[in-house]
């Protein structure tokens, strides 16, 4: 099977999350790689592409209409690629989950979701339910348009490989959107879905200030990214990419530390994988204590510092 | 300008799902069952984009089983003008659920559809891009503000990095995110109203479109069980065991 990785990637740098979906294409067959982007950012990409072991061929499209990743060129720009290959893999990422599916429907086939387990040609795994059931499915259609959990597959190694880069073109700006620009906060902390150790804190975290307070300083001992419940996003400790669940980011560090999280099923979705699980919870009841492998019940304003302190 | 909702009856999202025991599916009998909680964002969101003077009407359209009425009588209650059910006892993957929406947008042409972002069943997050793709418009998914302007719409959206912002031209798709509004419950008298607010019922067969499911379930598991692990007494103990793990 040929298969089309669509890259995600920035500062010329192909993504973790791309590397995992390396892998899971390389189980169905063949695997060229998409670079969409614009300038010499995007030829910086396509070269690191070009070294990912495992990628045979780097496509890259490069040009102003692809420079935000707009779904709406994005994908005017893979369907008429689709006539080399038999599938495409996106990340299960915003970016990913946005594209892969205006492509699927041009294509008339029907997406899987979020991966998490090749079992053959056409069978996959992927969670439904926010992950408390696994369905088993076999597509049907004679492409497959795929989004990849990135936690679920190892990363290809991103160096090794030695793939030519062949430039293609698309039909360019379909004139249907316009990018307006990004608030995006950059911080020198570990991106959470290729974190080691991620320390989340919840709605008991107060404000954006306490959670300043009491988070950060943990996580800076630990080197860790920073995550946080729905219920602390709304509130506004922090912002909305912080968020960990069902529908927010899946992640499964070695070490995942929930800090005044209840433990409703839709934040487990987003974390029970993750290898071990610490909770801090007043209440020694919280769901969260029965998927934590070490648990402490008390007041986190109290723990937390003397925690920080003597690590 | 007239606003499309797409919204769906799925299984209320404070139950457990339990997978049957024949590995068919998940247990849906004698479950409480409600609006997708992001749909009746989708519908909130309608209805400011009315009160704002930005709409002039909105329906509101379930695909689903005859139970699926109960939703849509819930976002007429909120304040959805009227409904249209396509009912189908069968199961409704995205793609078919994009195609109906789409036939049903060329007859209705609404300026803008509205849907979540997810089902929090299948969790697929697809059929508003699918439907964009179709419709050959614009989408603006995982809304977290949605200003309408003149012919275009500016959505800022919940991305992985943190926010950004397009400008699409309407007729566009949006699709919601949980940050985009709070909605807001019926009061009594406005479900008593929605009780006489016009409902149409069709088929799919209606439309043309084939329902025909794309990927066959051969199995529905659990997923693996973690197990409860130990409770440390205090902060030292718990020191013990972080710096055991290797990680400080
Ligand atoms: C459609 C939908 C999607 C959702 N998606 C997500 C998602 O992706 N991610 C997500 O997280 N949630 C999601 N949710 C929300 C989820 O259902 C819960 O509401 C949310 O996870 C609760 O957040 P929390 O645990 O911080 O708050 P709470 O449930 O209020 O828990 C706070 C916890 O803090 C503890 N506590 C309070 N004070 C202290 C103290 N001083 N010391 C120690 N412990 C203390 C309490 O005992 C309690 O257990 C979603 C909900 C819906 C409807
Ligand atoms: N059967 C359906 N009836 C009405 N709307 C639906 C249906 N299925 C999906 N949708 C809409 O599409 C959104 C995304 O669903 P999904 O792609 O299944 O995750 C939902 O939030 C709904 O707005």
């Amino acid at each position: 099977m040929k298969t089309l990785v669509l890259v995600e990637h920035g500062d010329g740098k192909v993504h973790d999350a791309t590397l995992a979906t390396v892998t899971a294409a390389g189980k169905l067959g063949s695997v060229a790689a998409l670079v969409c982007g614009d300038g010499e950012e995007a030829a910086k990409a396509a070269a690191a592409a070009a070294t990912v072991a495992g990628v045979d061929k780097v496509l890259l499209a490069s040009g102003p209409a692809y420079a935000q990743m707009l779904a709406e060129n994005v994908a005017a720009l893979i369907v008429p690629l689709m006539d080399d290959y038999d599938a495409l893999l996106c990340n299960a990422s915003s970016n990913g989950k946005n594209v892969a599916p205006r492509v699927a429907a041009l294509l008339d086939v029907m997406q899987l979701s979020d991966i998490i387990s090749v079992e053959g040609d056409k069978t996959f795994t992927r969670p439904i339910y926010a992950g408390n059931a696994i369905a088993t499915v076999e597509s049907s259609d004679p492409k497959l348009v795929i989004t990849v959990r990135g936690t679920a597959f190892a990363k290809a190694a991103s160096e090794g490989g030695s793939a030519g880069v062949e430039n293609v073109s698309g039909p360019g700006d379909q004139g249907l959107s316009s990018f307006g620009g990004c608030e995006s906060v950059k911080s020198d902390r570990p991106e959470l879905t290729s974190a080691k150790v991620i320390v989340s804190g919840g709605r008991a975290l107060k404000d954006a200030e306490t959670f300043k307070e009491v988070i950060l300083p943990l996580a800076d001992k630990l080197g860790a990214g920073v995550g946080a419940s729905r219920a602390a996003v709304d509130a506004g400790y922090v912002p909305n990419d912080y968020q960990v669940g069902q529908t927010g980011k899946i992640v499964a560090p070695q070490v995942y530390i929930a800090v005044g999280i209840s433990g409703a099923i839709q934040h487990l979705a987003g974390m029970k994988d993750s290898k071990t699980i610490i909770a801090i919870n007043k209440d020694e009841d919280a769901p969260i204590f029965q998927v934590a492998d070490i648990g402490l019940v008390g007041d986190l304003f109290k723990i937390v510092p003397e925690l920080t302190g003597k690590l | 300008m007239k606003i499309l909702v797409a919204v769906k009856r799925v299984i209320d999202y404070n139950v457990k799902p339990r997978v049957k025991a024949d590995g068919t599916g998940v247990d849906l009998a004698n479950v409480k069952m409600s609006m997708n909680p992001f749909d009746e964002i989708a519908v909130e969101e309608a209805i400011r984009l009315r009160e704002k003077g930005k709409a002039a009407e909105i329906v509101a359209v379930s695909i689903g089983p005859a139970k699926a009425q109960e939703t849509l009588r819930t976002a007429l209650a909120m304040g959805a003008d009227r409904a249209i059910l396509v009912e189908t006892e069968d199961e409704v993957e995205p793609l078919a659920v994009a195609k109906i929406l789409k036939a049903i947008a060329d007859e209705e042409q609404p300026g803008l559809v509205l849907l979540g972002k997810q089902a929090i069943s299948d969790d697929s997050n697809q059929t508003g891009q699918m439907l964009a793709a179709l419709m050959g418009r614009p989408q603006g998914t995982f809304a977290n503000a949605v200003e309408v302007e003149g012919d275009s719409v500016t959505v800022k959206r919940e991305v992985d990095g943190g926010l950004e912002t397009v400008k699409l031209t309407l007729p566009a798709v949006v699709t919601t995110d949980l940050r985009l509004n709070e909605p807001r419950y019926a009061s009594l008298p406005n479900i008593m109203k929605a009780k006489s607010k016009p409902l149409s019922a069709k088929t799919p067969a209606d439309y043309g479109v084939d329902t025909a499911p794309r990927l066959k379930t051969l199995k529905v598991s659990e997923p693996p069980v973690r197990q409860a692990g130990v409770k440390v007494a205090d902060v030292d103990e718990l020191v013990a065991k972080i710096k055991a793990l290797g990680i400080a």
